[in-house]
């Protein structure tokens, strides 16, 4: 069956041209953002968003919502930069928990069949008192290799678009283009059809939980990287963004209809989206509204390009 | 015997089973001490909780993916908008009612523009919304906090014999809206919608005008809110509707009302509503710090669901 190549890429190719055409705006304003530099400034709070959307991403596939991620990743950035830099297998030990804590919520789920939004709305609390507990007040200090990592001169760009280069790759090939990817997206298509299938339903969220608990330590310890110390409320926002950079990026929230190249191309359109409107000069008063009315009309031309995407079969 | 086992098997008797037990457990800590204020300052703040998430309850209902994230900014809007118009003048009073109220129902409209126009889903539209109407307040405001008209603050704050009268305000209300959503057309249509939205269409059922109608009053149920809350707490600030919106959902959720949708409860309100304020002021008198206040809060609320929804499968 012949599809013509718009309406087959037209998932990815919304995303694609909001992206470009809000970098375009930013080097419109700012020439001076066209540099190694400055791309640099300008995207290096990408990586740990596009992680924590990544993280979100696997929650979505399999129809749950995890609003417990912002305070997940700032637990995250908070042992990283307390435990990990003093007492690394501590260090070590506590994440390893917190994705453990992931898979068992994603059992949880399953099991006691409690609404995802209810049970990572009481999780939210307890990563947040947690990270209280490790660092009551913002501090702490990033381990070194850490800010190595973060602060690593690549040539010709930035590593910051090396990382979310190689992460759109991974989860691609992963979710999109292998076997057990297709069952996992499977789902949150039809979960019925699955099981009969013979697969484990229990397996598949606990896999997918554990994932977006991975997704979510990367997350904060990029983010550690980048700000050198931890805060228990660094990242609270990042629950809205990376649900917002899901969708951006072409998902949707029932089905299993997902593109992680599109989420991660979601989440770089929304940082590029902050700095966009800072260097708007835009009176702070509607800097926030500005950003929803952004998110509005990009999906407003997600509705004229789906009807194409109708048209087209 | 099957009485009994109809109540038990009542997904709200876990909510008040739950808020009478924390009761217990914070009174037999100060040896019965303040237990009659703590109830009154519960009533108090469960109402603002209870009518938010009336609003809330009813979207939630009309099946997944249906949740309005603009309630705090609605608040916060209705809030510093009467207050400005009324400007501390027992005259504006009810004209700064029907202020507020009309902000709820304007957030309402556009919310369900987004949804049916542009086809966004609910959880996006309400949130980009909310973005528009909290840059909105603040512009509008400027951060000045205006004074409530005295007669609003008293009645808001006015109780007695114990009880807060907005709190029996707020009963009357949850009363009629019980009406409404199991005698009414309208009511049964959102049950029917939450249940099967193709079924209800193909039923004849008016879905998108009842849809319509539900977001439209979760808006004017957050408008009200936003007006009493700056009633009570002496002026409208930026950030009271903060709270309201984990709230809203955790009252529904433990209240008893299925998030799949199609299924509404509103006793449960009340008794999730004072649940979740009882469980804070619990752990503030055992004097825990912020962490471990915050890591219990959220493990309770977790087995509350967890048990709650436990009997409703296996029975």
């Amino acid at each position: 069956m012949h599809v013509p190549f718009l309406a087959r890429n037209a998932r990815i190719l919304l995303p694609l041209l909001s992206l470009v055409a809000i970098l375009l705006a930013v080097f419109w304003l700012q020439p001076r953002a066209m540099s190694y530099v400055g791309l640099n400034l300008l995207l290096n709070l990408a990586l740990p968003i596009a992680f924590a959307t990544i993280a979100q991403m696997f929650v979505i596939t399999v129809n749950d919502l995890d609003l417990a991620l912002g305070a997940y990743v700032g637990f995250v950035a908070c042992v990283g930069a307390t435990w990990l830099t003093e007492q690394p297998l501590l260090g070590i030990a506590a994440l390893a928990g917190g994705i453990l804590t992931y898979a068992a919520v994603g059992a949880l789920i399953h099991l006691r069949s409690v609404p995802s939004i209810v049970v990572t709305l009481g999780m939210s609390f307890v990563w947040l008192g947690l990270a209280i507990l490790v660092l009551p007040t913002p501090g702490g200090k990033a381990p070194d290799w850490l800010r190595a990592l973060m602060t690593w001169k690549t040539p010709f760009v930035p590593f910051t678009i090396y990382a979310l280069l190689g992460l759109a790759m991974v989860v691609h090939f992963g979710l999109m283009r292998s076997a057990h990817g297709t069952v996992l997206r499977g789902v949150g298509g039809n979960p019925r059809a699955v099981e009969r299938a013979g697969w484990s339903l229990l397996k598949a969220k606990m896999i997918m939980f554990t994932f977006a608990g991975l997704f979510g330590m990367l997350s904060g310890l990029s983010l550690v990287g980048l700000t050198t110390s931890g805060d228990a409320n660094i990242a609270l926002r990042y629950t809205l963004l990376s649900i917002a950079g899901v969708i951006l990026g072409g998902g949707e929230f029932t089905g299993g209809r997902i593109s992680p190249v599109g989420a991660v191309i979601g989440a770089m359109t929304l940082t590029l989206a902050g700095s966009f409107l800072s260097f708007l000069r835009l009176n702070p008063d509607w800097q926030i509204g500005a950003q929803g009315a952004i998110l509005i009309l990009v999906l407003a031309l997600r509705v004229v390009l789906n009807r194409a995407e109708v048209r087209g079969r | 015997m099957t009485a009994l086992r109809e109540m038990l098997g009542k997904p709200w008797l876990g909510a008040y089973i739950g808020a009478i037990a924390i009761w217990l457990a914070t009174i037999a800590f100060t040896d019965g001490l303040g237990g009659g204020g703590v109830l009154t300052a519960a009533l108090s703040f469960a109402t603002f909780s209870v009518l938010v998430a009336t609003g809330q309850m009813f979207v939630i209902t009309l099946g997944p993916g249906n949740v309005d994230l603009s309630i705090p900014a609605t608040m916060t809007l209705a809030g510093a908008v009467s207050m400005k118009i009324m400007d501390g003048s027992n005259a504006m009073i009810l004209p700064g009612l029907a202020i507020a109220l009309g902000c709820g129902a304007g957030v309402g409209v556009f919310n369900y523009g987004l949804i049916r126009l542009l086809r966004i889903p609910p959880i996006i539209a309400t949130l980009s919304s909310s973005f528009l109407f909290l840059s909105a307040a603040i512009s509008y405001s400027r951060g000045l906090r205006i004074k409530p008209p005295p007669v609003l603050a008293d009645f808001t704050t006015w109780i007695l014999s114990g009880i807060p009268v907005l709190a029996l305000v707020g009963m009357v209300i949850t009363l009629v809206m019980s009406v409404i959503l199991h005698r009414t057309l309208f009511g049964r249509t959102v049950i029917a919608i939450g249940q099967n939205a193709r079924a209800a269409r193909l039923a004849g059922l008016p879905v998108d005008q009842v849809r319509f109608a539900t977001y439209v009053m979760c808006g004017i149920f957050a408008g009200l809110t936003g007006y009493l809350v700056s009633g009570f707490s002496g002026g409208a600030a930026l950030n009271m509707g903060a709270e309201y919106l984990l709230a809203s959902i955790a009252v529904v959720v433990i209240g008893g009302t299925s998030v799949a949708g199609g299924f509404a409860n509103l006793p449960g309100l009340w008794g999730a509503a004072m649940l979740l304020f009882l469980l804070v002021t619990m752990l503030n008198t055992y004097g825990f710090g912020a962490g471990i206040r915050l890591m219990l809060t959220g493990v309770i609320i977790i087995a509350v669901i967890t048990i709650a929804s436990g009997r409703k499968t296996s029975g």
